[in-house]
């Protein structure tokens, strides 16, 4: 069973197939069909509805905007789910609501309950948020009439002026209504949800076919693009070791079932450089779902945090309810989605050392959309210096450029050498041209990503170099 | 009726149904609140079943068989159809022929429908649709014609090639004291309404059929269902109550998911669903015309345009859909706001093996105004003069530089004007200036500016289609019912017409309810495009009010003794000199004593004519018009790309509605923009799209969006006798994202000091604005 509200009603859900979506449980199953379905991927927003629950104080609701057509129910496990029906009290608007109308934010309308909903997210999380943080929060959410203007304006307006709405002033009852739902559940018949290492690992004995879930931003595409029937599903997300976050002596280490949003502080804290790999991975209502686990375990070529994994030396802690191993990074994929994964084994941490004080690294990402787009080329640089400038270790990590996530071990060549001396940038660019063998696809050419891999080469040197570190190189200034 | 209605006491006194008050969307509270319904949202018949179609798998090739037999026995199927099934009509063309509702022995394009399932759910048909087996053979086939090139040479078109022509080109060619030639390509564009496709049919007694759809043109969906199905046009309905977008990707190419279903509903007797996951939609349904455009260009020494030679070739995919007159609006276009003295312009219809290609805001247009800016661009780098100088000196004038090269004469021509003004409010020279200065001390990120101007003809090139119905209810409460032949797909109709419709009768804009499109209100109606829905549906409306009116005013004046002509409606009374009386009141009145409350409006828009065969006439009942100025940054390293600031003045004549006018100016200019800058369509070797959903077509997101955004409405009103003087904004302000692509070439173009006009395709991606950078760094040596 999971049992969660919907609204202001108690669900205990037992009997859906397991790869149900919360979008399609809500149109189909509830005939909630406020939430729209544009896309089924992920990509559009048109779907957003927004979870509630308990803050790491358990005395307050916390508010987060996710895509409904990538997430299976096993989500909603002792938690609200609102969604664009329930916001309104009786015939008065929502703030968000009304703000939209007074500024003639919709148009045709199908991508306006999703606004709302991310709107909502953003009017509970933040005190007067600016104009990017608006574009963050609304980063996820399409609008193919407006042009956005009026929709940015009314969610500045609406924030704002913020009053306490119904759901503030309702937040006691609700705290009391998820404190009553019944506990310590193991999900339903294919869907299972252990809340403990060992639970996991009888689980996966138990059902050796069944696939792995973090924030299912990867897996459900499966279901929803692909057609599969997904029919025996795992979620890692309430076991305990998988969700630390945590500043040891050396480095951080990070759950795999931490969603991204969630681990954000932490790491930007230590890898500040991160920034913008960060608020241009997905969206923001992915970014609430998604995991460093699930991008690591994906294993895709084009996904974003390997590259930063790699130039940083992290390690991978998998597990597998009996014995821990620790993989360096350098080795974890071994090829076209693949990784040295056991088939019994999950990941549970992370690992990523601090940096020694005097290094530099940088993380950058090329696509066609600045938000919400996939890398056409990630690049990750990081070195390591004496106090003469040498260089005394250079790492790197490469997304998009070879068929895993892969780092360019030719340039230690560079060791040794002074990093602002131009024939160590000349070195490093004749190293890297010829490091890849990039491929043609949809997002870019092989020769644009080749260029791209010498291009940032050439940003890193130009960044951080004291004679040329006043040029701009940079089209969006984030703050 | 026995009895009538109570009045309410005290009359509402909403003054907001007046003409130029920017009244709310009718629909943006039940919008916001998730009640607005959209077609998948109506509340589902008991028996209904799914339907989901499948496609084939390569771009050519001749159908020997289509095994069915794992799709028959897939879990829930119900039915399959395949073409040999359709008792009626099997090609659903809407002008030409060519377009099969499932493939017909031939395979067109690699995606195209090859047969339909319907089964118990959206899933069960989806997934069974995978588990056909289509075996065909490339014999007595044509191989796929892949590429606009190859279609050229090949002389492939679906339509013969067309040309206008002024002058004469060679010789003044010859003559003139500079010579450019350029060929470039311009992209497509997939529509991506937030909505996809998606019908409902629902078959009623007496072998009737109610479809709800999600179409730009229910009427035309209407007579396919009936074309199908081998009824009578009467024994189909059309229901259209909204489109969650629509942008002419629902004009023609809704109605095959509508005729699909309904061959479903009549052979099963059950209510069927027919909508199309994203990807499928995207495969399936035709885009924006992707053109490979070429010009020769001959100009004197101040930069006016002496002879152009200009050819766009359209890639119409595999039939002629609307293509015809999309290229030949891209024709039209190819001046944009310029004197083209001596010219030749030739239109191709490239024929492919892609899907159809269809309308999209601005039809052609835009692909041909390309030309024009990318001439002024190019004239501008030759001469070193600012590009802002010479697109004014070669405007239309109101002297003897003001017929259009079809013979049409700018009236009216206000864009010298409006862009003075816009130069002054955007800053354009001390901006210009301080671009200059940046972009000499920096040298990886690059600015440019630019100022484009808009000049688009208004009305259908189909002259029929210029034609429109209303229909009108006043009930005995004094609330009306208005009813047209236009769809509300986002861009405000419905608003504006109950504006209108409160206007005339001076009532508050709640007594106004607009009900959704139905063929069985109003008949043989023309598609809502080419921006025409206010225009002209506006008009019918108001012709229907205007006959209640002067029944309701006749009536009145025999009642008071007066003249009936002097009667006015106004702040819910009507007036004749000192009486008054309620409207709801006398509409009362006039119910008791036998008048007619309900009337029918119609409206052709007047003094339109064209003439193919000689190429010249006025096709054009007025011209709307517009400019912008961007400011850009461009990486020279990566090709990523920042519109910083635009600036919009826009002609909409009188507004009716200024908060729905600016919202169809900045979406449009977005929408144009996307096109421009980042949405790639890309096919792979084998004719396949594989930029097929919107993780990999990429639509502009709310951060590009531009952080200065001032947009201005041009006060100025419509010369023609258009509904209540104002003009059509529907497509226009799509087109002022040009001066975005000249600003990023503006920037480019810096590397050389402003010598070089760097070629550049659209849309300028990353990786081409990269590409015309290296160019011309290697070419040039700068
Ligand atoms: C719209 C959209 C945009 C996206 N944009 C980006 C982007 O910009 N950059 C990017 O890198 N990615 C992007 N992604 C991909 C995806 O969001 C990331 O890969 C994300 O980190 C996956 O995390 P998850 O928890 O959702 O993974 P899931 O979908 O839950 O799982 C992904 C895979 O990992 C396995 N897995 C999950 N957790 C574990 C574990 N603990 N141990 C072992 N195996 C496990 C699963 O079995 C599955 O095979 C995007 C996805 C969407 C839908
Ligand atoms: S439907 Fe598009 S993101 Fe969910
Ligand atoms: S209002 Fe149409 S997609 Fe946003």
């Amino acid at each position: 069973m999971i049992s969660f509200m919907l609204n202001n009603e108690v669900e205990q859900i037992s009997d859906v197939p397991p790869d149900l979506t919360l979008l399609n449980y809500l149109r189909e199953n509830k005939k909630l069909t406020g939430s729209k379905e544009g896309c089924a991927s992920g990509d559009c927003g048109a779907c957003t509805v927004v979870i509630a629950e308990k803050n790491d104080s358990g005395k307050k609701l916390e508010y987060k905007a996710v895509n409904s057509c990538v997430t299976f129910l096993s989500a909603l496990e002792g938690k609200q789910l609102i969604t664009v029906e329930h916001l309104a009290k009786g015939e008065e608007l929502h703030p968000v609501q009304q703000s939209l109308v007074d500024f003639h934010a919709s148009q045709c309308g199908f991508c306006t309950p999703g606004f709302v909903m991310s709107m909502f997210a953003l009017y509970h999380q933040s005190n007067e948020p600016n104009r990017d943080d608006v574009l963050h929060a609304l980063s996820g959410n399409l609008c193919r009439c407006t042009g956005y203007r009026p929709i940015i304006d009314a969610t500045l307006n609406a924030c704002h002026n913020k009053q306490p709405d119904k759901f503030d002033l309702e937040e006691e009852r609700t705290l009391a209504q998820l404190d009553a739902l019944p506990r310590e559940q193991q999900g339903i018949d294919g869907l299972y949800t252990p809340k403990t290492r060992q639970a996991l690992a009888n689980l996966k004995r138990n059902h050796p076919d069944a696939r792995l879930f973090a924030g299912s931003t990867d897996l459900a595409l499966e279901s929803t693009q692909q057609l599969k029937t997904l029919n025996q599903l795992i979620s890692v997300s309430q076991v305990p070791e998988l969700n630390v976050l945590q500043e040891e002596e050396n480095g951080v280490r990070i759950g795999a079932a931490v969603p991204l949003n969630k681990l954000k502080p932490l790491l930007l804290k230590h890898f500040p450089m991160l920034d913008e790999l960060h608020w241009r991975f997905a969206s923001m209502p992915i970014r609430n779902q998604a995991t460093l686990g699930g991008n690591v375990a994906n294993a895709s070529p084009i996904g974003d945090m390997p590259p930063a994994l790699l130039a940083l030396n992290a390690s991978i802690v998998v597990d597998n309810g009996e014995n821990k191993r620790n993989i360096d990074i350098n080795s974890f994929f071994t090829n076209y989605r693949q990784t040295q994964l056991a088939t019994d084994e999950w990941i549970e941490s992370i690992f990523i050392p601090y940096l020694p004080q005097d290094s530099i690294s940088r993380a950058y990402k090329v696509s066609k959309r600045m938000e919400d787009d996939i890398s056409a080329v990630c690049a990750v640089f990081n070195i390591e210096f004496d106090d003469k400038h040498q260089i005394t270790r250079i790492s790197s990590g490469f997304g998009g450029v070879a068929a895993t996530p892969i780092k360019a071990v030719e340039l230690k060549q560079l060791e040794g050498k002074n990093w602002a001396a131009k024939s160590t940038y000349e070195l490093g660019t004749e190293i890297l041209s010829q490091a890849f063998q990039p491929i043609d696809d949809v997002r870019a050419s092989a020769e644009y990503r080749q260029k791209m891999i010498t291009n940032l080469w050439r940003r890193f040197w130009l960044e951080t170099n004291p004679s040329t570190a006043r040029i701009q190189t940079r089209v969006i200034s984030h703050a | 009726m026995r009895k009538l209605i109570e009045l309410p006491e005290s009359p509402i006194s909403d003054k907001q149904g007046r003409i130029g008050k920017s009244t709310k969307h009718e629909s943006a509270t039940r919008q916001v609140s998730g009640k607005a319904r959209y077609t998948d949202d109506i509340p589902e018949q008991v028996n209904i079943a799914y339907a989901a179609v499948g496609t084939a798998n390569q771009s050519s090739g001749r159908i020997i068989e289509i095994n069915l037999t794992e799709v028959r026995k897939a879990p829930g199927v119900i039915d399959i159809i395949t073409v040999d099934d359709v008792p009626g009509h099997t090609d659903i063309a809407p002008v030409f022929d060519g377009d099969p509702i499932l493939a017909d022995g031939q395979i067109k394009f690699h995606g195209q429908p090859v047969f339909a399932v319907l089964a118990e759910s959206v899933t069960q048909a989806r997934q069974a649709a995978l588990k056909a087996q289509i075996k065909t053979s490339d014999e007595n086939s044509e191989p796929a014609c892949l590429s606009v090139a190859d279609a050229k040479e090949k002389e492939h078109y679906v339509r013969p090639p067309y040309s206008m022509m002024r002058g004469d080109f060679a010789e003044s060619y010859a003559s003139s004291q500079h010579q450019i030639t350029q060929q470039f390509d311009v992209g497509g564009q997939e529509h991506l309404y937030l909505e996809g496709q998606v019908s409902l049919a629902l078959p009623e007694e007496q072998g009737r059929m109610m479809i709800y759809t999600s179409s730009q043109h229910p009427s035309e969906v209407q007579k396919l269902v009936a074309e199908v199905l081998d009824v009578k046009l009467h024994k189909v309905t059309v229901d259209m109550r909204r489109m969650g977008g629509g942008f002419g990707g629902k004009e023609t190419q809704a109605a095959q998911w509508a005729c699909l279903a309904a061959l479903f509903a009549q052979r099963n007797q059950r209510a069927v669903k027919l909508r199309l996951p994203r990807m499928q939609d995207m495969i399936t349904t035709g885009k924006r015309h992707p053109f490979s455009n070429s010009f020769s260009l001959g100009f004197n020494e101040e930069g006016l345009i002496q002879a152009t030679k200009i050819e766009v070739a359209g890639n119409c995919g595999h039939s002629p859909d609307l293509s015809d007159a999309i290229v030949d609006r891209a024709m039209f276009h190819a001046d944009n706001a310029y004197y083209l003295a001596n010219c030749e312009i030739e239109g191709l219809r490239c024929k492919l093996n892609q899907v159809s290609h269809t309308a999209f805001r601005g039809f052609g247009g835009p692909q041909g105004m390309l030309v024009a800016e990318a001439m002024m661009d190019a004239i501008a780098r030759q001469l070193k003069e600012d590009p802002l100088t010479i697109r004014k000196r070669n405007l239309y004038d109101d002297d003897k530089r003001n017929t259009t090269h079809y013979g049409m004469q700018v009236e009216h021509n206000l864009l010298p004007d409006l862009i003075e003004k816009l130069e002054a409010s955007s800053d354009y020279w001390s901006r210009r200036e301080a671009i200059r200065a940046f972009n000499e001390t920096s040298p990886i990120i690059k600015k440019g500016l630019a100022l484009t101007p808009v000049k688009f003809g208004i009305s259908f090139t189909a002259k029929h289609l210029n034609q429109a119905g209303a229909l009108l209810h006043i009930y005995t409460d004094g609330s009306i019912q208005i009813n047209h032949g236009g769809t509300e797909m986002g861009q405000g109709l419905h608003t504006k017409i109950a504006q209108i419709v409160a206007n005339e009768f001076g009532l508050p804009i709640d007594f106004i309810e607009v009900t959704s499109t139905r063929t069985d209100k109003v008949p043989n109606t023309s598609p809502t495009a080419a921006s025409s829905g206010t225009d002209i549906n506006g008009k019918a409306a108001q012709n229907a009010c205007i006959t209640v009116k002067e029944r309701l005013a006749a009536f009145y004046a025999e009642q008071v003794k007066g003249d009936a002509e002097q009667v006015k409606f106004e702040d819910q009374k009507v007036t004749l000199g000192e009486h008054g009386i309620e409207f709801s009141e006398l509409v009362q009145q006039a119910y008791m004593s036998r008048i007619s409350l309900s009337a029918s409006g119609f409206y052709k828009t007047p003094k339109i004519h064209y003439n193919r065969e000689e190429a010249k006439g006025r096709p054009f009942f007025y011209f709307a018009n517009g400019a912008s100025v961007s400011e850009v940054s461009i990486d020279t390293l990566t090709g990523e790309t920042k519109v910083e600031r635009v600036d919009i003045l826009h002609d909409v004549g009188n507004s009716i509605n200024p908060a729905i006018d600016i919202g169809q100016i900045e979406g449009g200019f977005i929408q144009g923009m996307g096109w421009l800058t980042t949405e790639d369509l890309k096919w792979d070797e084998t004719g396949r799209l594989i930029s097929n959903n919107p993780a990999t077509y990429k639509i502009p997101a709310i951060g590009d969006t531009p952080e200065v955004f001032n947009v201005d409405l041009y006060p100025r009103a419509n010369e023609e006798d258009s509904i209540y003087n104002s003009k059509a904004v529907g497509e226009p302000p799509f087109m002022l994202a040009m001066s975005v692509w000249s600003a990023i070439k503006d920037a480019i173009s810096s590397l050389s000091d402003y010598q070089v006009d760097p070629e550049l395709s659209t849309p300028a991606t990353p990786e081409r604005i990269v590409d015309a950078v290296d160019k011309l760094i290697a070419t040039q040596g700068f």
